[in-house]
């Protein structure tokens, strides 16, 4: 299959699974208003709402099949947009499972916030796509407007209304400098296209300042999506005060979303300003790595102890950013799939755990969980190993980190002591890690603990399906490896100036 | 890769049953994924003789049910009645004994079924040159290692394959009698199945690391089955020990691996042999790899000096040890020499240093063996023996009588153990009749039995003529081929030549083969000495017990007599040129394609034709097996023996012997407590909770709590303060851009 860009309907053609996405979206908007908001019709929506994203899932899965091809243009058609478009359908239906168990629970009846789950995923599958900085921002926007209104869709939770006009404001705010850098890369580039901005920007003309403020500029919007330490301040608010579900996928899939974006960005537009940003970049790094995990230590409540950890996962990530090339990307989706899994995995734990109004998240309320539920306490402490990059029971988690070492390591630019600040940040994280797990198996459960409920089906099949495809790929890495390796964006390929990078690809 | 599985489709055995070899650890694997689910339902039900304890559903009321059991058995059952295991335990039986006893020897014997169909199948494809090697897929792939999850098939991993199903599904069989009324019954099947499952994965690798795959799985089977009454504690204490003594070996074996690999840049066995002679002949590098793997070898295969963990390993149920400590698991080292004769034969050094360490064990254990009186003891220190000369074998480039002497014994060291667990089955079910608490693997406790137990009394004979190598039956055989081939390799041959610490390899083989012709003198004394005590003389058992003295049933009996068969007729699979009963050296021609280079690389090239001295060596050889079974029988009085219980202590050199050379306490003396002592009080007290505890785990709680305190000053909900943050890290972000 080959698209040319140019023509608007071989463009639709490239955007099909854009498009399902979207049209199902506007389609459930309509069903979700059609009757009386009833609990039953919200139910309803949820459940088509995850049939559209398996309708889109089949697109992208047709078109990756397929090899679709496309000449230059504002989207992307590689295996890149693909992979991660299959992770970002995965976290939107496995939030949406989770989120039909959740207002069950909490009594919610919210039917749009499935159509907003849909809407997001559409803007993260934009990004995922753009290669131009205009799509970026549409997609960064669609995302994140989904997103404001789903932080504060419990209208009862002031927590939530909170959160939600929080992450508004200082989203309002970051994106005027993803904005303003847009424009002053335009400025010293003539072009929003990242392919003809990395064919301007080469090692002799990048000292213009107008280009290096508008670079600084991007790295500050894209930071603040990713929540990088010191752009995350709003990140635990916001990850406490909205709705579990909703917690679970902004920890997941806005952050993998942005990345993606971040890192075609990257590997695309900048490698000619590699000296400037290099620095920043390693800088920021570091500082997520260790900031995020080292504030984790003193959290008490599951969820923000998660929120920082999510946090800390930023900080690993960025380091496939720093690296930028075809080995840092297929690290990032190995890595991405391992840490999607883990993370939505183990809020669905919290999930299954929490009772009604919030309650019973604390991790002191896990103690003894293996005495009451080992199959639950067993997939908890898969999820956290897994976060630990532990071996075997940790199972992907441990190749994950494994993968993004080596990159860092065989990198152009070797990244050495980025890969020593990882391992030490992932020993520091340890300690709130392995803490759940201690909890769980070595205390004992307090006699007036709460009886865990049945686990809902949905849930329960998000928390084991999850726990058993960590281990299954931790012990087979490598069809997800080489996988990862094919799925490099396609502007790695295709630059012959890139030759040793791509060397190290086939490797 | 690729040429792999080019090589595998012009191979002869491509499209024949050996495409399914895969299938061959499978098997067992889904028999062990199928008892273990069992096994996790925690439901027992009362053995069917018991109706007084139906409806009871955990073991707390399956202990209370126990003791009237013994009673209603008494009067209704005498003959099911199965308190079985070599310990006191409960009888408890489990709700799904009956599934497990068919899924765990089923799951064997098709495994065996299929492995005699890929035999055959080998056997039809005539001359076979190269291994057949199936690549399953891409294990792991980074950097330069790429590790493929691929088996080999060749003669050689044939012949282990053969053994260890055939053997194995016996011994499974076995179990089915032997541990009916255990409440851990498909517990028990699971970790054997998984046992069998991970030795097949050893002998099939198609490289050194999948190899260690298996040698570290059935470590961690072993481990679980010695340990498999872990609720008491020297049984759990055995298998630690297991465990930690094997973790020296398996250092050897990953530093081996290491070295290969940073070497070569491969670890699987085609291209290492291939790419062996780089590595320089008799170079001290090839000469270090080589003793690392025997490190290996000897924490796996019980050699000098760690071999402490095989003895206390008998605390596991017998038909482990006759399954995992006596005819596969221990003898994976020897099967690692043989895999690894290319490298061995480059090196004459490490070749006679196993062979000197296996000729020390022989002798060594073989002494100890003399003055045992636990039954299993003897059978335990009568294995490290005959590992020894297994290593005398293979050490010596011998590789066909080496492997032929593990075959005939897994035959009959496996009835010895079997009719050993009959005999202790029997033993039991007496003393838990009377409710006696005496020690029923105790041959003074014993004496006698061949009234009772014929079948087993006439088995147990032909083992013990086997292995203390008496004309024709198998051992007899095995062992004379180890012995003339060091005799061999000792008058002509690469290692003659050598020298081996200063001394000429040639005294040093003659030397080795004294030694060798002393350990089977020691050999035919101490084993008829256990046929002396366990089933002639007058029964010490005990009054009111021996009533209840009988044959075990048939399921068990059955096994026996097939062993007893193979341990007979075994030694037709390898006759010397010396004695043409039958076709000559068949295994040795078998093994040909496989160790035969190897072989003549240490050995030289053996002549066809019989001389004098081989008479005399094979006359030697049976005569002093006589002299040993004679002096016993005249030396010994089983009479004169008394129970347990009456026994003094004995005296000297006797007592020596008795407490094994103290070779514990010395371990315990100068490693265990030194080790102990210096990780309490210096690493413990002094760095851990001196320097770790205090400086950096206290330290860097508080710099988190710091931290953490700063993080929560910022973290103050105002989202006007957030906003500045956003904006100090921009200034900064830019402000690395201008000043950077």
């Amino acid at each position: 299959m080959y698209f040319d860009l140019l023509i608007p309907s071989q463009l639709a053609g490239a955007l099909i699974p854009d498009l399902i996405l979207i049209i199902g979206a506007m389609l459930l908007l309509l069903v979700a208003v059609w009757g009386p908001e009833t609990m039953a019709r919200a139910r309803l929506t949820g459940m088509l709402a995850i049939g559209v994203c398996f309708a889109t899932f089949a697109a992208v899965v047709w078109l990756w099949h397929g090899q679709a091809t496309a000449s230059a243009g504002i989207i992307a058609v590689d295996a890149f947009r693909w992979a991660t478009d299959c992770i970002i359908l995965a976290a939107t239906i496995i939030a949406t499972t989770l989120m039909i168990d959740y207002s069950e629970r909490e009594q919610l009846v919210s039917a749009e916030s499935y159509v907003l789950l849909l809407l997001a995923a559409g803007g993260m599958m934009l990004l995922a796509a753009s290669r131009d900085l205009i799509v970026v921002f549409l997609g960064i926007e669609l995302m994140s407007i989904a997103s404001y209104v789903l932080s504060g869709l419990d209208r009862r939770s002031s927590r939530g209304a909170e959160a939600a006009l929080k992450y508004f404001l200082l989203g309002a705010f970051s994106t005027g400098f993803l904005l303003y850098g847009i424009a002053l890369v335009y400025g010293a580039t003539g072009s929003t296209d990242i392919e003809t901005i990395g064919s301007v920007v080469t090692g002799a003309n990048f000292n213009n300042p107008l280009l290096l403020a508008g670079i600084g500029m991007l790295i500050v919007g894209f930071c603040f999506k990713i929540a990088a330490v010191p752009f995350h301040m709003w990140a635990p608010d916001v990850y406490d005060g909205a709705a579990t579900p909703i917690t679970a996928f902004m920890a997941a899939a806005v952050k993998a979303a942005a990345f993606a974006a971040f890192l075609r960005v990257w590997i695309e537009a900048f490698p000619g300003a590699t000296a400037a940003w290099m620095h920043p970049l390693q800088w920021l790094a570091a500082l997520t790595m260790v900031g995020g995990n080292v504030i984790a230590l003193q959290q008490k409540s599951m969820k923000r102890m998660l929120a920082y950890s999510s946090i800390a996962h930023a900080g690993y990530l960025l380091v496939t950013v720093v690296v930028a090339n075809a080995l840092g990307a297929s690290a990032f989706l190995f890595y991405l799939v391992a840490y999607t899994l883990a993370t939505m995995g183990a809020f669905a734990v919290v999930i299954a755990l929490g009772e009604p109004g919030e309650r019973n998240q604390q991790i002191a309320d896990y103690a003894g969980l293996w005495n009451v539920e080992p199959w639950l306490a067993a997939a908890m402490a898969v999820f956290m190993m897994a976060l630990l990059g532990f071996p075997i029971a940790g199972g992907m988690g441990f190749f994950a980190k494994f993968y993004v070492i080596d990159a860092a390591l065989h990198a152009p630019h070797p990244q050495t002591a980025l890969a020593v600040i990882l391992v030490i940040a992932s020993v520091i994280s340890a300690g709130y890690y392995l803490g759940v797990v201690l909890v769980m198996f070595m205390k004992p459960r307090p006699a007036d603990a709460l009886v865990v409920r049945p686990v809902p089906t949905g849930t329960f099949l998000v928390i084991y399906l999850s726990a058993f495809t960590l281990l299954l790929f931790g012990i087979l890495p490598n069809g997800f490896a080489a996988l990862a390796r094919e799925s490099v964006p396609i502007g790695m390929v295709s630059s012959p100036a890139r030759a040793p990078v791509a060397a190290a690809a086939s490797r | 890769m690729l040429q792999d599985l080019a090589a595998a489709g012009s191979h002869p055995l491509a499209d024949t049953a050996a495409r399914y070899v895969g299938l061959l650890p499978l098997l067992p694997l889904a028999g062990f994924l199928v008892n273990g689910a069992l096994s996790l339902m925690p439901a027992y039900k009362a053995g069917p003789a018991d109706p007084s304890t139906a409806g009871h559903g955990h073991e707390a009321s399956a202990h209370a049910g126990d003791a009237r059991a013994g009673d209603a058995h008494a009067v209704t059952h005498g003959d099911e009645h199965g308190a079985v295991g070599d310990d006191h335990h409960v009888v408890a039986r489990h709700k799904y004994a009956g599934v497990a006893s068919v899924v765990g020897p089923l799951v064997l014997a098709l495994s065996f079924g299929l492995a005699v169909m890929i035999w055959l199948a080998m056997a039809g494809a005539g001359e076979m040159t190269t291994p057949y090697v199936q690549t399953f897929f891409d294990w792991m792939v980074t950097g330069d290692l790429k590790i493929s999850w691929a088996f080999q098939l060749d003669q050689l991993s044939m012949i282990m394959v053969l053994v260890i199903t055939g053997v194995g599904t016996l011994i499974h069989i076995f179990s089915i009698g032997y541990m009916r009324d255990d409440p851990g019954y498909p517990r028990f099947f699971a970790y054997l199945n998984l046992f069998v499952a991970f030795m097949l994965v050893l002998v099939l690798g198609a490289s050194y690391l999948v190899l260690f795959v298996g040698w570290e799985g059935v470590g961690l089977c072993s481990y679980l089955l010695i340990g498999f009454w872990f609720s008491e504690k020297a049984n759990a204490d055995a298998g630690k020990k297991a465990f930690i003594v094997n973790r020296i070996g398996d250092f050897g074996f990953l530093i081996a691996m290491f070295l290969l690999f940073a070497n070569l840049g491969t670890l699987d066995f085609t291209s290492v042999a291939a790419a062996a002679p780089t590595l320089g002949y008799n170079s001290a590098l090839v000469t270090t790899i080589c003793l690392f793997f025997f490190l290996g070898c000897a924490g796996k295969s019980a050699q000098l000096p760690l071999y402490v963990w095989l003895p206390d390993a008998m605390a596991g149920p017998t038909p482990v040890s006759a399954l995992i400590h006596a005819a596969t698991m221990v003898t994976a080292g020897v099967y690692l020499i043989a895999r690894s004769g290319v490298l061995f034969a480059m090196s004459p050094t490490a070749c006679i240093t196993v062979a000197v360490v296996g000729t020390l064990t022989a002798l060594f254990a073989a002494t100890i063996g003399l003055k045992q009186w636990d039954i299993k003891k003897v059978l335990a220190y009568s294995t490290i023996s005959q590992l020894g000369y297994m290593f005398m074998g293979v050490g010596t480039g011998a590789y066909a009588a080496g492997m032929f002497h593990l075959i005939t014994h897994a035959f009959f060291k496996a009835l010895l153990f079997l009719g050993s667990g009959s005999v202790i089955y029997a033993m039991h079910a007496a003393y838990h009749h009377t409710g006696s608490h005496e020690d029923a693997q105790d041959m003074r406790n014993m004496g006698g039995l061949r009234k009772y137990m014929p079948v087993t009394f006439v088995l147990m004979w032909i083992a013990t003529l086997a292995i203390a190598g008496v004309p024709p039956f198998s051992g007899f055989f095995s062992k004379d081929g180890i012995l003339s081939a060091v005799f061999a390799r000792a008058q002509h041959g690469a290692l003659s030549e050598a020298t081996w610490l200063g001394m000429p390899g040639s005294a040093v083989l003659y030397a080795l083969y004294g030694l060798g012709l002393v350990t089977a003198f020691l050999t035919a004394i101490y084993m008829t000495r256990m046929m002396l005590y366990t089933f002639h003389g007058p029964n010490r058992t005990g009054e009111a017990e021996q009533a209840h003295l009988h044959e075990a049933p048939w399921s068990m009996t059955g096994p026996l007599v097939v062993l007893g068969v193979l341990s007979a007729v075994g030694g037709w699979l390898n006759l010397p040129v010396a004695i043409p009963l039958g076709p000559i050296g068949v295994l040795e021609k078998w093994l040909e394609p496989v160790v035969g280079a190897a072989t003549v690389a240490v050995g030289g090239a053996v002549g066809e034709e019989v001389t004098n001295t081989e008479y005399g060596l094979i006359g030697a050889a049976v005569a002093i097996a006589i002299l040993g079974i004679v002096v016993a029988v005249v030396k010994l009085r089983p009479a004169a023996l008394v129970p347990k219980r009456d026994a003094t202590p004995s005296h000297g050199f006797e007592q020596v012997l008795e407490d094994k050379y103290y070779v514990d306490e010395v371990y315990d003396d100068t490693i265990i407590k030194p080790l102990v002592s210096g990780s309490r009080n210096i690493l413990w007290t002094g760095i851990d909770r001196g320097i770790i505890d205090s400086l950096f785990v206290n330290g860097s709680a508080v710099l988190a709590r710091g931290v953490g305190w700063v993080g929560s000053q910022l973290q103050s909900g105002e989202t006007g303060a957030y906003a500045w943050a956003i904006a100090i890290g921009a200034l900064a972000v830019l402000g690395a851009f201008t000043f950077r």
